[in-house]
């Protein structure tokens, strides 16, 4: 079946005013570096340069940490929940009111399809703000005082570090709950991905919210460092590799800080014979080509019941010819650019140690555009579990395919991985997806669907990916604590 | 006929009369208790065991690391069968474990006066209080995940629910001073939502537990679910920390234990992203850290550090 033609759509970015240089946005306004230097964020899909922004220094860090810190101790700390609560329902509103502006600009700064940064991470956003937000009044109803008396309470400062693959929305996650259980942040964007964390300062602004409360400092790996290490930091949250995962958690070791770690994942997609194969293969393609497969929680490694290997491999590969990849900001586009050179490099090289590694790859066949970062989707047949492909996170749209034949071995094979973050399973038969959904070792379970998200729901991993929740009461209790009886 | 008289007939009619004051005790020999087993260590070493006076008790087994592998590997064989055990039938195997504590409440005392100092009416006390917070924590197993889960209200067509379950393999740092109820109190919460442990017993204070594992081997708690190893805690403990099939470990006995900084503890579980449970204590500082007073109530901190949320979701359709 060939590819239908359209024409292109693309979405307008005269919306968007990018400014060209951007400082840190500490204590309530945009400052200069004291001790950083400037980079450039460009657009993965073009590699033009977008703007010049910030790499912050050591005492810009402890600049912003004091800062929050001095919101904490004062008008932020005082402030009733009531009032907390309506600053993020202002937060919310603003999101939406601007959602188009915030789309056109996740599009340009990550390379992922319009489509998807307008109608998935722009409006979980605004939705993230607008459930924390009641929550702000409502902390002792959420039975997680200590005991009479002990209602719970905000941790403090929070440094939060996020990753380039949804960079607003892993935004909201972190700062929403932070701000409605009454602590202060210093947020991290990733340094591929800066513009909409900057743009979010803009909102902080039109929201009144008083000075210091949120504090955006942009920069890579040596200033992410900077926070996690620094002692005024009652909290880290960080989402991003378990490599530095495990970074973190040692340098927070033998103090009173805590951290809550939303790291890798490696998820099966296990697919049975009397699932509905039409249906399962949308799952398949949502599950790792959503978000160019820069998903954590993405379904990389498909396990399909043998007798019907054959049928639902056939229907992948037609599906994935229908795919259009290209220009993030055309409304037809499905498949975006890679995030960064260095990431694209990474996809190359564990796509090649598939191959000599003995598994079979198939690319769909596609243009892809000459500048910019592009990895046309690609399934690897024939793998077994000890290759790479099957083991190691590739984080591109890259689906490594495994067969089984009974539950029992469906189950073996899924959790055979040091991850746990996410699963899904495809079958009609109900008893199944939950005896299954009871073995499989991972947080979040998609049984006929995959990769759906929504702030009530807490999201997080089992084992190497991770400790701690985001996303609904469990989440929000990653930012209170309570004088507890052990 | 008592067993007392039984005796003291067996012996008349072995025509050698022997007075109670003549009677040699028959003593214990101290193990592991590993798989439901109780092994010597594989190292073959002992240490002596005193009481608060120093007055010699007994050579306890000094537990190696071969020894703390072994205990997990009792641990991790354990997990699945325990950890999907209905919560019902999980409640009461541990409500057992406190009917046979009960009757051996008397051994306790002795052991806990010994070990702690105490006079015998003190140890009493500590003893049933002891009793009374395994019971506690055993009305928790069918509680859990009521209190702990629920469903969440997504938008859009989908049923959504959140649930806990066990994270796994436990190591626990017994407190180093309160030897009966501060080891329940930490054994307790690991194993009713399902985990299995490997506890490190109290260096200097190791004789109630030894004597907890022999109830827990009359007990219906399955071999290998608690593992219990007496020993040095700052030779062990390195191991179970840096162990890759460990999930969690809780530090509490880190506190007051020789030559023992939890600081590397902890930097040795975040190799494969360990669970922590970190000494008590108010301040900044590793050095802060006290051990808890066990008599009040606890809340459901402990539960939930060996927890994990699993969330489901499935569209609704006709």
């Amino acid at each position: 079946m060939g590819k239908f033609e359209y024409a292109p759509a693309p979405e307008s970015r005269s919306i968007v005013n990018i400014r060209p240089s951007y400082g840190l946005f500490i204590g309530g306004e945009f400052v200069e570096t004291t001790d950083g230097s400037m980079f450039k964020t460009i657009s993965p899909s073009s590699e033009e340069v977008l703007a010049e922004v910030t790499e912050a220094g050591e005492a810009d860090v402890s600049n912003a940490v004091l800062a929050a810190r001095k919101a904490f101790d004062g008008p932020w700390g005082r402030l009733p929940g009531a009032e907390r609560g309506k600053y993020l329902f202002r937060i919310a509103r603003l999101l939406q009111e601007r959602a188009r502006e915030f789309a056109v600009l996740e599009s340009l700064d990550n390379g992922k399809p319009i489509r998807e940064s307008r109608d998935v991470d722009i409006p979980l956003a605004a939705a993230h703000f607008f459930y924390h937000a009641g929550w702000a009044d409502k902390l002792d109803h959420a039975g997680l005082s200590g005991g009479p008396g002990q209602p719970p309470r905000p941790l403090g400062v929070v440094g939060q570090v996020i990753p380039w693959n949804f960079p607003l929305l892993m935004l909201s996650w972190k700062i929403a709950p932070a701000l409605a259980a009454g602590n202060t942040v210093v947020l991290k964007p990733a340094e591929t991905t800066p513009l909409t964390a900057l743009l979010f300062a803009e909102v902080c602004q039109q929201a009144d919210l008083p000075a210091g409360v949120v504090n955006i400092i942009t920069g890579a790996g040596q200033s992410g460092r900077h926070l996690v290490e620094h002692p005024g930091v009652d909290k880290i949250a960080f989402t991003g590799s378990t490599e530095v995962g495990k970074a973190v958690a040692r340098s927070i070791a033998g103090t009173r800080r805590r951290a809550t770690l939303e790291l890798g994942g490696k998820a099966a997609n296990i697919v049975f014979d009397d699932a509905a194969i039409d249906q399962a293969v949308e799952g398949i393609v949502n599950g790792i080509f959503f978000n160019q497969g820069h998903v954590c929680c993405a379904g990389s490694r498909l396990l399909v019941q043998e007798n019907v290997a054959d049928d639902v491999i056939t229907r992948l590969k037609r599906r994935l010819q229908t795919l259009r990849v290209g220009d993030p900001l055309d409304k037809n586009t499905d498949v975006g650019a890679i995030n960064s050179a260095a990431q694209l490099a990474r996809i190359r090289e564990l796509t090649q140690i598939g191959e000599s590694e003995g598994a079979t790859r198939w690319s769909a066949p596609c243009v892809l555009p000459e500048r910019g970062f592009w990895f046309a989707p690609t399934v690897f047949t024939g793998v077994s579990q000890a290759h790479r492909i099957a083991r190691e996170e590739v984080f591109g749209p890259v689906l490594s395919v495994l067969t089984f034949r009974t539950p029992a071995e469906a189950v073996a094979k899924a959790n055979n991985t040091p991850y746990g973050l996410s699963a899904g399973i495809w079958t009609e038969k109900g008893s199944r997806i939950l005896w299954m959904a009871d073995k499989l070792r991972a947080g979040v379970v998609w049984a006929n669907t995959f990769n759906r998200f929504d702030p009530t729901s807490p999201f997080g991993g089992f084992k190497e990916s991770g400790y701690g929740r985001e996303g609904g009461l469990h989440g929000l209790e990653a930012y209170l604590t309570t004088g507890a009886n052990q | 006929m008592s067993p007392s008289a039984t005796r003291r007939k067996a012996s008349e009619l072995g025509s050698s009369k022997v007075t109670a004051e003549q009677r040699i005790e028959v003593r214990k020999t101290y193990k592991l208790y590993i798989g439901g087993a109780f092994p010597r260590s594989e190292s073959g070493r002992t240490y002596e065991v005193s009481d608060s006076s120093g007055r010699f008790l007994a050579n306890a087994a000094m537990g190696s690391r071969k020894d703390a592998r072994e205990a997990v590997g009792a641990a991790r064989s354990a997990f699945e069968k325990w950890a999907t055990t209905t919560a019902y039938n999980r409640g009461q195997v541990l409500y057992r474990v406190a009917e046979l504590m009960e009757g051996r409440c008397d051994q306790f005392a002795v052991d806990v006066a010994a070990a702690e100092g105490l006079t015998r009416a003190q140890a009493d006390k500590v003893v049933s209080a002891a009793i009374d917070r395994w019971v506690w924590y055993a009305g928790w197993s069918d509680k859990i995940a009521q209190v702990l889960g629920g469903v969440n209200p997504v938008a859009g067509p989908y049923f959504n629910i959140s649930s806990p379950e066990p994270t796994g393999v436990v190591a626990a740092l017994a407190p180093q001073r309160s030897s009966l109820l501060g080891l329940i109190c930490v054994l307790a919460p690991i194993v009713v939502s399902g985990n299995t442990a490997v506890v490190l017993t109290s260096e200097h204070r190791p004789l109630p537990a030894v004597t907890l594992a022999e109830v827990l081997a009359t007990s219906d708690v399955p071999a290998g679910v608690i593992n219990l190893i007496t020993g040095r805690t700052a030779e062990v403990a390195p191991w179970l920390a840096s162990h890759q099939d460990v999930n969690a470990i809780d530090l509490t006995g880190a506190t007051d234990a020789d030559s023992l900084a939890w600081a590397d503890l902890e930097r040795a579980a975040a190799e494969n992203v360990k669970r922590v449970l970190r000494p008590a204590g108010s301040g900044r500082h590793a050095s802060d850290a006290v051990e808890p007073d066990w008599s009040p109530t606890p809340d459901l901190t402990r539960i939930k550090a060996y927890l994990e949320i699993k969330t489901v979701w499935h569209p609704r359709g006709v």
